[in-house]
């Protein structure tokens, strides 16, 4: 990964009449990292990237993607731009190698390019099997892997995705990732990915950016973003013990008067303004209880994310 | 058609022709495949073929009685007992025709969600409209052309008699004319598959324009001309005259009145005037028939609305599509 900027965009706002759905946005993706855009439905993710793409005009700002105005050199941007949507659809009485062809020829590829092309994403999604039969027997799994192989026909140097994990199974879900994660990483492609699924997409993104009613709120890599946001919150713990009973409650006061604890069906949250950790485990085992979970709170992307909603909420 | 014609020639960029012609090629084989083409083809088919046999029918007993003059073009104005003439079909599902061909172009595209994945291509966004519109036009012409040539067929099986160079003529600017005029209600179909979100509205609002035009018109217009001069027993001829003259102007707001006044000056030789004519206008006019070229001239108003029409339809839904926002 190198620092070079491959999607800025300044001051973009979209407004809809007296509802602005993306205000002034001031984004930076390098070239080779997977950025995630987090942020609830109607956050302004989707409005953001058809601005990217000129399928929509921005109220004020700019947005370039290699240097190219989205808005005037449309031409251009397409040309580097692979776009996955948030429900792909395809022409459903024809197969998915006529799809992926329709698509290559638009692209003004030579007819051998094209099916050399179309045989190695299909391998490369999976979809070498039911590549010559109709998009229209194809599961939603199956549909979300052609669209990847779709956006790839024109080899992109940036690949959009707007909620690329929705509607799939765990397991379609995994491969989708691992999918996106080999394109960024051994292709050497600018990943931006749309989500309002934390857990799935956090994993492999290098930064987010956290969205939330058209204002970006926060971004940089994950770690240090739960620094940053959380770095005057109390400690909080959760932790589940056997048995739980009043001398453990005791055992607990008698590390530091401060800590608060609260008891939710069965598992106690402790809230300190120091580090306890290790001295609690030790006490705990000490005294022959039994530590089942221990999991610290307010770090992670959700919390940040919940945070954000209770702020703005 | 020049329109489009002319937008193709502007484009000297490599590129977006030859994205116009992946896209048209793809519509094109779309419209083929499916099951609403060939509906739509039998049913064309079908009335077209029994309105010709019915005519044929009919006027090979008159022709034998009278010997008379352009024969050919009676097979295609005169209706058989119960059933109507082919010009009569014509108008009324030629609109049909278009319709059915547009109405869910573009709003079909969304709901599929294609239509994002489609303008996420290098291609420029005109290129939709044009290529699907020209896959529509080309469809609509194959159409009409190889009836027009399988009803000629079937009818000079039928009569025995073999058509002027008038006659063919005649037939031609007809058959041209009839693409002309389902190619306008294609126009207009795109353009409410671009208002309408839902597919199933703007079918739902094209047969309600095409209702309109076909049956509605006619009635406002007398309502309307009769509000204006209201003519009694005690009228004078001009006021008489100005309230069919109102009443006829309106009428052709209709597309389909602009079609049929069309037809009837084209396949009748013997019309001479679309408007009104008072008796002694006619003292001293001798029978007879108008040349080609003065029928043309006849209907040159007629054409050029209709190519007026067609264009402002295309221009609207160009203009309304290119400043859209797509989402999926």
């Amino acid at each position: 990964m190198n620092d070079q900027v491959v999607i800025k965009t300044q001051g973009l706002t979209k407004k809809y009449g007296d509802f602005t759905a993306v205000n002034n946005l001031d984004l930076e993706v390098y070239a080779g990292e997977i950025f995630g855009l987090l942020g609830p439905n109607g956050a302004g993710k989707t409005t953001t990237i058809l601005m990217l793409l000129g399928l929509t005009e921005p109220s004020q700002g700019i947005a370039r993607i290699n240097g190219y105005d989205t808005s005037k050199e449309t031409l251009a941007v397409k040309k580097i731009v692979g776009y996955l949507p948030d429900h792909v659809g395809f022409y459903e009485d024809m197969t998915g190698r006529e799809n992926l062809r329709f698509v290559g020829r638009l692209n003004g590829l030579p007819a051998k390019e094209i099916e050399e092309r179309i045989d190695h994403l299909l391998e490369r999604v999976k979809l070498s099997d039911v590549g010559n039969k109709k998009v229209g027997t194809y599961s939603r799994g199956m549909r979300q892997r052609l669209g990847l192989a779709d956006t790839l026909m024109k080899d992109p140097r940036v690949i959009i995705l707007d909620e690329p994990t929705l509607g799939l199974d765990p397991e379609g879900i995994a491969e989708m990732l691992a999918l996106i994660t080999e394109l960024a990483k051994k292709d050497q492609r600018t990943v931006l990915i749309s989500s309002h699924l934390l857990h799935q997409v956090q994993k492999i993104c290098d930064r987010v950016g956290i969205f939330v009613r058209g204002n970006l709120l926060a971004c940089g890599p994950i770690h240090t973003l739960g620094e940053k946001v959380f770095k005057d919150q109390p400690l909080t713990l959760e932790i589940q013990v056997s048995p739980l009973d009043e001398e453990l409650i005791k055992l607990i006061k008698s590390l530091n008067q401060e800590i608060k604890i609260e008891i939710q069906e069965g598992k106690i949250m402790l809230e300190s303004k120091t580090e306890i950790r290790k001295s609690l485990v030790r006490t705990i085992s000490d005294h022959n209880y039994d530590l089942l979970f221990l999991k610290q709170r307010g770090r992670d992307l959700d919390d940040i994310y919940r945070r954000y909603f209770a702020e703005k909420g | 058609m020049i329109f489009i014609a002319g937008i193709l020639r502007k484009r000297g960029d490599p590129m977006s022709t030859s994205s116009l012609r992946v896209l048209y090629q793809k519509e094109l084989a779309d419209h083929l495949r499916s099951k609403r083409f060939i509906i739509i083809l039998i049913l064309v088919a079908i009335t077209g073929l029994s309105s010709i046999y019915a005519a044929a029918s009919g006027i090979r007993s008159a022709v034998s009685e009278q010997g008379n003059t352009f024969v050919f073009l009676k097979l295609f104005t005169t209706g058989g007992s119960s059933l109507p003439s082919f010009v009569s079909f014509m108008s009324f599902l030629g609109p049909l025709v278009g319709l059915s061909l547009g109405f869910d172009a573009i709003n079909g595209e969304i709901n599929r969600g294609s239509l994002s994945r489609l303008l996420a291509q290098p291609i420029p966004r005109d290129t939709v409209v044009n290529g699907k519109f020209l896959a529509g036009l080309t469809i609509i012409a194959l159409m009409v052309i190889s009836l027009g040539v399988a009803l000629g067929a079937l009818g000079i099986i039928m009569l025995g008699v073999i058509p002027t160079l008038e006659e063919i003529l005649r037939l031609s600017v007809f058959f041209l004319l009839t693409i002309l005029y389902m190619s306008l209600w294609l126009a207009l179909s795109q353009l409410s598959s671009l208002v309408f979100r839902q597919t199933a509205t703007s079918a739902l609002a094209c047969i309600a324009i095409w209702l309109f035009f076909s049956v509605f018109v006619g009635l406002l217009a007398g309502i309307i001309a009769d509000a204006l001069y209201p003519v009694n027993s005690s009228s004078t001829i001009d006021l008489a005259l100005k309230k069919s003259n109102a009443e006829l102007m309106l009428n052709r707001v209709s597309p389909s009145t602009l079609y049929s006044e069309c037809t009837v000056s084209l396949l009748n030789p013997g019309v001479r005037t679309l408007g009104l004519i008072t008796q002694e206008q006619l003292i001293g006019t001798i029978p007879g028939v108008l040349p080609f070229s003065q029928s043309l001239l006849l209907i040159w108003p007629h054409l050029v609305s209709l190519i007026a029409l067609n264009m402002i339809c295309f221009a609207i839904s160009y203009i309304y599509f290119m400043r859209q926002e797509i989402r999926a």
